[in-house]
């Protein structure tokens, strides 16, 4: 075989190879799916979404758990983006480089590479003993803001960085403080990048099981969230629950719960695509 | 009188944000400070040699005894089938992606990769659990039901998509005059990827690699539903394990009482993973910093 063949029949098998590993990951987000479905759908109902957990499997639904999710992710928006838009705008329109600003930056990074189950013991020493919230819908909601507040302070700081410089400058030439042109040009231009980056983190903190385990969430409650204070489980959690379970009908449980999950999930994500669409003119 | 009164709300509002800003310190010193005292009261029941070297980990029996190599042998363990996995099928990714797919393939395929990473965790558990294992079984017939092979294959593919992203940015941040002149020499494809634009992403390549070892180190979910709860200091893929992640989900199920030493136990294995991931991604941070430096 000349070289030149050689060369080039390599240069196939790279290309091949290429191929083959992008096609895995697709395989196997194909196989993931269609197995759960096959194991699940069948469950899905009306009743299965409205019911309260049972000792019995086919009486079990998911109500009480998309109740402590709904609960638990609209009050972690309501603490992490309001701080994480704060950080954001501070980090990217007042700090200077260097100093406290770099500090923080390398800190953010860090952060974010934080195992989430670190969270839960944080959340666990900290605000379920020390501040003595107890195992409540607020020490949840508060643990899974800390767990996000590094992504939506990136992605707010990405939206603020995509503003064009002119607007602030001609804002300045006008007179307007910092503050005013903060407010008045720069937010507005940067809400939808914004949002787009709050939905995205928000749909990370949806999927967060473990965390919430260890602050110490219960795994069977057979009711709605009433308040703040109130005990609380969540879909992730309740599908572990089932997965853990010897019985076969709790499993297809388990399946029904996940595509309730990734049902969530998808309308989330397709909010914010078509967020980032819409806007992105 | 205006002006100046403008000017106090200005500073005002510039020390709420920077507040909100230093919040991520406090978060910060909050897990350090949080994990350290629990371990320090730990470490005065237990010598940290015990701890650090010990080979047997039954802190919840009536005969206790706390060496932690078990957990970190079983997360190692698990941690090396998932690279082994998600290392190669995300490097080959990302050549394919960067230097071969058409624009058109990318644009199709790399959200659908983003998708696998945005899979919540207890879903691949579950797949792991009641698809993987079963047909693995089928292939190794000594295979428990419980195992470290099925989670750490399935973690594998869940941090792919990481790596290959990652991966993908350091190929397509090597200049592309690197590549002409390689290919003005006559190379092939194949032989400018490997021996030119490789090399030349290496730093960038690793960062992506070490970041998704703490990655795999920190995942709990996948392990704590299909590896077992049984530690033993064991490199055999096809028997139970348990990962220090899925001891302290084991813990926080079960009903130990707060202040006890079993109860220590979670915090002082804690710090152990938050001082591991910690180092990795600093080093990850420094080698991407200098290949940003290398190519800026």
């Amino acid at each position: 075989m000349t070289r030149r063949l050689r060369n080039q029949l390599l240069d196939h098998l790279l290309h091949g190879a290429g191929l083959g590993a992008t096609l895995l990951g697709l395989v196997v987000l194909g196989a993931l799916l269609f197995d759960i479905f096959s194991d699940g759908l069948g469950r899905i109902s009306w009743e299965f979404l409205t019911s309260f957990p049972s000792r019995r499997a086919e009486n079990a639904g998911v109500y009480a758990a998309l109740a402590g999710t709904v609960w638990v992710i609209s009050l972690t928006a309501l603490f992490a983006v309001p701080i994480g838009i704060g950080a954001a705008i501070y980090l990217e329109e007042y700090g200077k480089r260097g100093g406290w600003s770099r500090v923080i930056e390398i800190n953010i990074a860090n952060l974010a590479g934080v195992p989430s189950v670190i969270y839960g013991l944080l959340g666990l020493g900290l605000l379920v003993r020390t501040l003595a919230l107890g195992r409540s819908v607020i020490a949840g909601a508060a643990t899974l803001a800390l767990l996000v507040l590094p992504v939506v302070i990136l992605s707010s700081r990405e939206a603020l960085r995509a503003v064009s410089p002119s607007l602030r400058e001609a804002s300045y030439a006008l007179g307007a403080t910092k503050w005013q042109t903060i407010w008045y040009q720069v937010l507005p231009v940067a809400l939808p990048g914004m949002l787009t980056g709050m939905i995205l983190a928000l749909s990370r903190a949806i999927g967060e099981t473990a965390p919430l385990i260890t602050i110490g969430a219960l795994t069977y409650v057979p009711f709605a969230p009433d308040g703040l204070w109130s005990p609380f489980t969540v879909l992730p959690i309740q599908v572990f629950n089932w997965v853990s379970r010897p019985q076969e009908a709790f499993l297809e449980n388990a399946a029904a719960g996940i595509i309730v999950l990734l049902a969530l999930l998808l309308v989330m994500n397709g909010t914010a695509a078509w967020l980032r669409d819409r806007f992105q003119q | 009188m205006t002006r100046s009164w403008r000017a106090r709300i200005e500073r005002l509002i510039e020390s709420v944000l920077f507040a909100c800003a230093a919040l991520s310190i406090v978060v910060t010193l909050g897990i350090i400070s949080v994990l350290a005292v629990e371990t320090l009261q730990f470490f005065r029941e237990v010598s940290p040699v015990d701890f650090l070297f010990g080979t047997v980990w039954t802190p919840l029996f009536f005969q206790k005894s706390f060496g932690v190599l078990p957990l970190v042998s079983g997360t190692l363990l698990v941690s090396v089938i998932a690279m082994s996995v998600a290392g190669p099928a995300g490097l080959l990714t990302a050549i394919y992606l960067s230097e071969y797919a058409p624009a058109r393939v990318r644009r199709v395929v790399k959200p659908i990769l983003e998708v696998l990473a945005g899979v919540p965790t207890v879903v691949y558990g579950y797949f792991a659990l009641l698809f993987v294992t079963p047909l693995l079984q089928q292939v190794i017939p000594g295979l428990s039901g419980f195992n470290a092979l099925s989670p750490g294959l399935v973690m594998g593919i869940m941090i792919l998509p990481m790596v290959s992203s990652l991966s993908e940015d350091a190929l397509r941040g090597v200049p592309g005059g690197l590549r002409e002149a390689a290919y003005a020499l006559g190379a092939t494809k194949m032989q400018t990827t490997l021996r030119v634009v490789l090399p030349a992403a290496l730093s960038g390549i690793s960062a992506a690699g070490i970041l998704a070892v703490s990655r795999a180190i920190g995942e709990t979910m996948i392990v704590t539903i299909a590896a077992g709860q049984q530690p033993r200091l064991t490199a055999n893929p096809l028997v139970s394990i348990e990962t220090m992640t899925a001891y302290i989900v084991q813990v926080s199920l079960g009903d130990t009482p707060t202040g006890t030493l079993a109860y220590r136990t979670i915090f002082a294995v804690g710090m152990l993973l938050f001082v591991s991931t910690f180092l990795l991604n600093l080093v990850s941070n420094w080698l991407r910093e200098r290949f940003r430096e290398e190519y800026a």
